[in-house]
């Protein structure tokens, strides 16, 4: 990336909120538990397709990469994280139901 | 040389020393890599021997990247890595490479 | 950050976030508590403990030379708690003005100085500070004169970089705790110069 032409430098910054700090730290406690590497997450983040490098925000990359790398380790399956998936916005939406009835 | 960091992976013997004059290599394989794109190609001068580290292209693939490969930082003049660098001709980047990266310039 | 409430909208990403995480304890591979442990540790990495290490280098003539031969040993030395760090630091002088960016991605101190700021991580700061460091220094409100030599530090592989800037005029008599304090983190990533 460096070297190329790319807009003004705004000094953004933003207070992480607690997912984001979430997937951070289970990038750090996989790696210092030897279960995954940093070059792993960083090669899958650099295989994402363009649109999506240029689109998630950081942590949405992150934690993207963090999956495909477990899921390439063989510590989760994508069948396993399909089903957890159902089950987690299943119980999302039904917290979510209006109490108005 | 001694390196900045020690680290204590079975490793390959540094080949460059402070001051010499290195090319980086001009080719782009496939794979997880730590040297810029920008820097391909272009010469300049060891600073340091920071230390032997795992192939970091090694480890993308779930390999272990050993034997551990000396890291070097290289000092490059802007004006020659950009054509049109507009600063002074003092200014430089430095840059971490692995020495399978490096020839000798 | 307070739960919102029931209508917090909930992303595809935090979906995933979500079940992974309940994946992964369930496997026993995290706990919750390490989770939650993990990220109060993070929170605590705040850019003051760099600071405190700028500031006992400005005081200490040795400690300063341990610190630019070895900035990992000179972090321990003062008992700051830094896993896996291998840290190069960077001496800002009369002739000198270094700055640091990871084209390649966002690497940065984390363990010492805490999770960097959004535009650092940024593409506009990742692809120009390499090509026109004295272009990106000015929009960030530092301007470098040409008799000033501009060395960037491109962070590709394990080292980690701190820029030890140079002490201000005015300060004289100083001690370390109010020193630390006029340390910002811009001014340890090169960004910033600090000022009495």
């Amino acid at each position: 990336m460096g070297g190329l032409p790319a807009g003004k430098v705004e000094p953004t910054e933003h207070d992480y909120p607690e997912w984001e700090r979430r997937v951070d730290a289970m990038v750090q406690l996989l790696r210092l538990g030897g279960k995954i590497t940093v070059d792993e997450v960083r090669k899958n983040i650099e295989a994402l397709p363009p649109e999506a490098y240029d689109n998630l925000s950081y942590y949405e990359k992150w934690i993207s990469s963090l999956t495909q790398t477990l899921i390439q380790r063989g510590i989760i399956s994508t069948a396993e994280l399909g089903r957890k998936m159902q089950e987690v916005e299943m119980r999302v939406q039904n917290r979510a139901a209006p109490v108005r009835d | 040389m001694q390196p900045q960091f020690a680290t204590d992976y079975p490793a390959l013997a540094p080949s460059f020393s402070v001051g010499d004059r290195v090319r980086v290599r001009a080719t782009a394989p496939l794979g997880h890599i730590r040297t810029p794109f920008y820097i391909r190609g272009h010469v300049g001068e060891i600073e340091r021997l920071c230390g032997s580290f795992p192939n970091p292209e090694e480890l993308a693939q779930m390999r272990n990247g050993l034997p551990a490969i000396p890291l070097y930082r290289v000092r490059f003049r802007q004006k020659e890595v950009w054509p049109d660098y507009k600063g002074p001709a003092t200014d430089v980047v430095e840059i971490e490479i692995f020495q399978h990266w490096l020839e000798r310039a | 950050m307070k739960d919102q409430g029931r209508y917090q909208p909930f992303t595809y990403y935090q979906l995933m976030e979500t079940s992974l995480r309940e994946l992964l304890v369930e496997k026993g591979i995290v706990t919750d508590a390490q989770v939650n442990a993990e990220v109060a540790a993070m929170r605590g990495r705040t850019p003051e403990r760099g600071s405190k290490v700028v500031a006992k280098a400005w005081v200490d003539g040795e400690y300063r030379k341990r610190l630019l031969a070895n900035g990992t040993k000179a972090c321990q030395e003062l008992g700051l708690e830094i896993p896996g760090l291998n840290l190069v630091v960077v001496e800002n002088t009369p002739q000198v003005h270094n700055a640091i960016v990871c084209t390649l991605c966002s690497c940065y101190p984390r363990v010492l100085l805490g999770i960097p700021p959004d535009w650092y991580k940024s593409r506009n700061y990742r692809s120009r500070m390499v090509r026109e460091p004295r272009a990106v220094l000015a929009e960030l409100g530092l301007s470098i004169p040409d008799t000033v030599q501009i060395r960037v530090h491109d962070s590709t592989a394990d080292m980690r970089y701190l820029v030890l800037p140079m002490r201000p005029k005015g300060t004289e008599g100083w001690d370390e705790a109010r020193l630390a304090r006029i340390v910002s983190r811009d001014s340890m990533i090169g960004v910033a110069v600090p000022s009495a």
